[in-house]
């Protein structure tokens, strides 16, 4: 399936969907869809978890439906990406408040705000290794990295033997793929390089 | 909770333009709450609002009450700070670099240079760009907005007039947003400069909403918003996410109207969601009409 055959969904009940839907469409070409309802997830070929904020998405997504429907396309292996908010949404457990409900699909526990409040924000390179597999080796330090904007962002405290690491900032795990899913704590969607979510549209089969 | 305060250190870059407004963009298609209190704060969070503003006085009490709104204590900022997870706003007097710093150290996650407080400077702005929080500021038209912007604003949102319950300043100046954005948009390349002199706003954004034909920075609405209706309707009419001053903890049922406004935001495009979520709601905040306010207590006109 190229890309331009794809249907990517984008959650929409609150966050930063449409920075994700203009970089699939302008920059990759992709075809994609708001997501506000369990019948919008039909026809829809992979599911973008944007960033905003998890207990708002996660208590919207209970109110309105799309918790179970969205675990049952899990299920079925409907491929996933989350990006912050939507990070901590794919986990199994969030550091510390083992109380806040989350979708439950990644064999991971994350910290949420683990760098802090807004003020601790910043934006750094971050080694992504599949972009380092293919990318010629040694020739230029940033060849394999993306800019990763982290705003309150959250990191992976522990992952399963299952769960493939894609990327750290210092020691901090923050970005993460298990399957079907893809987890980062940044924002590619801010930025306007779209390898991350090129490599998410290459998961689709 | 952990937290590596060691980041800025090895090549990182902290609060950057980009992680200013990313953290305005997170909260769009949502409700801001203003909270007086730490339950408030508990019952804003658990209705699914985005961020919370956390304000010794709702804007409608300021007006009963009268005299200079100032800063809230930080005492009381700093715990609504501990007792939610979601993002803390405070407001500071337009043109007080002291009470911006202050709550710059507190470390709260956006500063609103707002104009229900009453203004420290009647000529001058703070310069946003030299904090590392991000500023949101009103506007009531495309100048405005963009003159804030100029200033380092990651934020914008159209002011309304604040404590009346009266949604129609907040549409007055949303329309008239959206309206000078469209004008802007269908100019010549060569009339540009005149637009920048009409609008009193720097050239290099004019410039920007002529190709974009939107704002730099997001566009959220505020000032007004009484109901879940009356949220629903800025939602069309452009903004990408709502304040909510008064129109909560004055209404009978606070719960009720947190959680509808919240609902009505998301359903904005289905009324006959909007009907069912506007059902049996109880009565809403006391409100104004605008036209019996004299004109000192106005709010709106503060700021330029």
């Amino acid at each position: 399936m190229n890309s331009s055959q794809k249907t990517i969904g984008v959650l929409a009940l609150q966050g930063d969907f449409d920075a994700h839907r203009t970089l699939l469409e302008t920059r990759l070409h992709t075809r994609t869809k708001e997501v506000r309802t369990p019948a919008d997830l039909k026809g829809v070929d992979g599911l973008i978890l944007p960033g905003g904020e998890s207990t708002t998405i996660i208590k919207l997504m209970q109110r309105f439906g799309l918790y179970s429907a969205i675990r049952e396309r899990a299920a079925e292996g409907l491929p996933m990406y989350g990006t912050c908010a939507g990070m901590i949404l794919l986990a199994h457990e969030i550091y510390e408040r083992p109380e806040q409900p989350s979708l439950d699909l990644m064999k991971i526990t994350v910290a949420r705000n683990a760098f802090g409040r807004q003020v601790e924000s910043f934006e750094s390179d971050i080694p992504f290794s599949p972009l380092q597999k293919s990318g010629e080796t040694g020739s230029d330090k940033k060849e394999g990295t993306v800019r990763g904007v982290f705003i309150r962002a959250p990191y992976v405290m522990e992952a399963a033997p299952e769960v493939e690491i894609l990327g750290h900032f210092q020691d901090k795990i923050v970005a993460v793929r298990q399957g079907n899913l893809l987890a980062t704590a940044f924002h590619p969607e801010l930025t306007d390089d779209p390898r991350v979510h090129t490599y998410f549209l290459e998961m689709i089969s | 909770m952990s937290n590596i305060n060691g980041v800025s250190e090895v090549g990182a870059e902290k609060s950057t333009w980009r992680t200013k407004v990313g953290l305005a963009q997170m909260l769009k298609g949502g409700v801001i709450m203003d909270v007086a209190t730490v339950e408030q704060a508990v019952i804003a969070e658990e209705a699914g609002a985005v961020a919370v503003m956390a304000l010794e006085r709702v804007p409608s009490d300021i007006r009963k009450f009268g005299g200079v709104a100032r800063m809230s204590d930080p005492k009381m900022i700093k715990e609504i700070m501990s007792a939610v997870t979601i993002p803390v706003m405070a407001k500071c007097r337009i043109g007080h670099l002291a009470e911006a710093q202050i709550l710059e150290a507190l470390g709260v996650d956006f500063i609103d240079e707002s104009e229900v407080l009453t203004p420290a400077d009647e000529e001058n702005h703070i310069d946003k760009h030299d904090y590392s929080v991000p500023f949101v500021c009103g506007c009531r038209d495309l100048g405005e907005a963009l003159r804030r912007i100029g200033e380092g604003a990651a934020l914008i949102r159209t002011k309304g007039e604040p404590g009346t319950g009266n949604v129609v300043e907040a549409v007055r100046h949303m329309r008239t947003l959206v309206r000078d954005m469209r004008r802007v948009q269908s100019l010549r390349k060569d009339e540009l400069m005149v637009a920048a002199k009409e609008f009193r706003a720097p050239y290099d954004l004019i410039q920007e909403v002529h190709r974009t034909g939107k704002l730099p920075v997001p566009n959220f609405s505020a000032g007004g918003i009484a109901t879940p209706a009356d949220a629903a309707l800025m939602m069309m009419l452009g903004a990408e996410t709502v304040f909510v001053g008064s129109g909560i903890f004055k209404s009978s049922d606070p719960k009720g109207f947190a959680r509808a406004i919240v609902d009505a935001t998301l359903n904005y495009k289905d009324p006959a969601a909007l009907a069912e979520i506007s059902a049996g709601m109880g009565t809403a905040m006391e409100s104004l009409d605008i036209r019996t306010i004299p004109e000192s207590e106005i709010m709106a006109t503060r700021g330029w």
